[in-house]
């Protein structure tokens, strides 16, 4: 298909003091997980609030950041600290199609490498790259607790379990 | 896969086969909430004395007894004490808690609500693993149901007993199944373990008292009050009381979530009857019991050997219960392969905060590519011990000490696999 456009999941920011926009209705969205902590403790609500960055801009960047550090009175360097811990948080832009293959032992020994091989040839790029149109982003990731239905892989936030080869063709085929 | 229960009635998987068993309504009509009503009518102290009675272990894998951890809540102190639900599970060969969470969110929060009242929180948080995103929806909508029947929220079922629910995610990173980097994370913070004392049970979640338990352990709550302690302790053996389940995966016909009862005789049968056996063609090679954080046993430890399913008989087998994640693996699997994985697995999911785990377990990957790429030399083996002796008993948490043990349980145990991959003719380079 396509040829890549991105090698690895370098951090790819630029630290301006770009400040991101939101709808009110984001907004309203942001100020409900506050609700679920101390007033005192609004950090608490930065996990969540980055997903919904993450969700709004496609990845985590240097313009939503800054909007987190002034929406619950933290630095900067606060949220960056929280947001570059975590696996799922991308640095980075990726495809609308975020495929992440387990690759823990369960999931190894129950054909990973075949089904990981299969994608990426059937996409034309590598682990860690993105698909010219945008569209796929091929990741492998550490054992996401699906190890009875292995081998299996997360897509955005769907879980696709008992895979085979014929059932990823299947499932790759149906993503618009 | 099986979801089912052998060799006892199903507790834990009692509601997970029926219609829309996630709803308030078939939990109700299957006895949900009883548990609740009888222990708003005892004291705190019957409470946690009949969770001591029943021998409950943390089933998240430290195995801790629960009823003594709620026991060091000091329930006089003016602030606030916390509930906190550990599902961030996130341990190689562990899936038990997702069924729990998807079928049967009402368990879950009966079992926060007692353990609220007992110990006089007004507020209980559930931290899922970020993977888990679908599950809180469904969590989500089982708490609306609960504050609608008056079972969350202000003056519970009528009395003076506040207690509100709240889910919150992380977002990718197994270290914070560890309970005090589970609280930092909760914070909004990195989740790196915290320096202990003080325990959580005196300053954890905003430095108050709080109690972190796993899904599994406070799913059997609301059991053990029902039948008292000492009925649900005997389910099992002397020191391991009730029920388990066993997240089974790897290379058996039949793979799934099995509760079993404590001192299930025995292994063998587990695997070869009850699994279904290891698929055609095939034979057992090795089997890692509790978690990958456990010794992997080979094949002649578990045939013949009448392993007993619980905590003392794993430990006598060369094992652990771990989290009962039970990965099953035959002859086709390399242990160096296996092993080279799991080390990675460690290596990506160290926090960084202290040297010996973080620096070890990137050394071990390096060596164990090195031996993958054709490299290893007959040194390899002695220097990999090196190593882990220099991460086991000395980084800052328990996630050092459980590469550790993969790594050293592969060694000592499988050394033929090692042989073939350390050659002396690869010299010192």
């Amino acid at each position: 298909m396509a040829s890549a456009v991105a090698t690895d999941f370098t951090n790819q920011i630029v630290y301006t003091d770009e400040v991101a926009e939101f709808s009110p209705e984001i907004v309203a969205e942001m100020e409900s997980h506050l609700t679920k902590y101390p007033a005192e403790r609004k950090r608490s609500a930065l996990i969540p609030l980055l997903f919904v960055i993450q969700r709004e801009r496609g990845w985590v960047d240097n313009a939503g950041v800054n909007y987190l550090a002034r929406f619950l009175d933290l630095e900067v360097t606060d949220v960056w600290e929280t947001a570059t811990f975590y696996s799922m948080f991308n640095l980075r832009k990726i495809g609308k199609y975020h495929i992440q293959v387990c690759k823990t032992l369960s999931c190894r020994i129950m054909g990973e490498p075949d089904i990981t091989e299969h994608i990426c040839n059937k996409l034309g790029i590598h682990v860690g790259e993105t698909t010219e149109d945008e569209k796929f982003t091929v990741s492998r990731v550490e054992c996401l607790g699906s190890c009875g239905t292995a081998p299996m892989m997360q897509i955005n936030f769907d879980y696709h379990e008992d895979l085979t080869t014929e059932k990823v063709d299947k499932i790759l085929d149906s993503l618009k | 896969m099986e979801i089912k229960a052998i060799g006892c009635e199903p507790l834990q998987l009692k509601r997970v086969h029926l219609k829309d068993s996630h709803t308030l309504k078939v939990y109700q009509e299957n006895g949900g909430y009883a548990s609740l009503k009888k222990a708003m009518n005892m004291s705190s102290d019957d409470i946690i004395n009949e969770v001591k009675a029943s021998a409950l272990r943390g089933r998240g894998g430290a195995g801790f007894p629960t009823g003594m951890k709620w026991s060091f809540v000091p329930r006089d102190s003016p602030k606030q004490k916390y509930i906190v639900c550990n599902a961030d599970e996130s341990e190689p060969g562990t899936f038990k808690d997702r069924y729990l969470l998807e079928l049967d969110p009402h368990a879950l929060i009966e079992g926060m609500l007692i353990a609220a009242f007992a110990l006089g929180s007004e507020a209980c948080y559930i931290y899922y693993r970020g993977e888990y995103r679908y599950l809180i929806d469904i969590m989500d909508k089982a708490i609306e149901e609960a504050k609608a029947a008056n079972l969350v929220g202000k003056n519970i079922l009528g009395s003076d007993f506040n207690c509100e629910f709240y889910t919150h995610t992380g977002a990718g990173a197994y270290i914070c199944g560890e309970e005090t980097a589970l609280l930092s994370s909760l914070e909004g913070y990195r989740g790196h373990p915290r320096m202990k004392p003080p325990f959580p049970a005196i300053e954890g979640l905003y430095a108050c008292p709080t109690v972190v338990n796993n899904v599994e352990t406070l799913t059997a709550i609301p059991q053990i009050i029902e039948m008292g302690g000492e009925a649900w302790h005997n389910l099992g053996t002397e020191k391991s009381g009730g029920t388990k389940l066993w997240s089974v995966s790897g290379h058996v016909k039949k793979p799934g979530v099995y509760e079993l009862p404590m001192g299930y005789m025995d292994m063998e049968k587990f695997i070869m009857e009850d699994c279904g056996g290891i698929r055609n063609g095939h034979e057992l090679k090795a089997c890692i019991p509790g978690g990958s954080s456990v010794y992997a046993m080979r094949a002649d430890q578990i045939f013949g050997k009448k392993v007993r399913m619980d905590y003392e008989g794993l430990v006598e087998a060369g094992s652990l219960v771990g989290s009962g994640g039970f990965i099953v693996m035959d002859e086709t699997v390399d242990i160096v392969d296996s092993t080279k994985n799991l080390t990675e697995f460690y290596k990506h999911e160290s926090c960084g905060w202290c040297t010996p785990c973080r620096e070890g377990t990137d050394w071990l990957t390096k060596i164990f590519t090195r031996i993958a790429d054709g490299g290893g030399r007959p040194e390899d083996a002695q220097l990999i011990l090196d190593l882990v002796d220099n991460i086991e008993g000395k980084s800052f948490c328990a996630l050092g000490d459980a590469a550790a043990w993969a790594i050293q349980g592969a060694v000592k145990r499988f050394p033929e696999d090692f042989k073939k991959h350390l050659l002396p003719n690869n010299g010192n380079n």
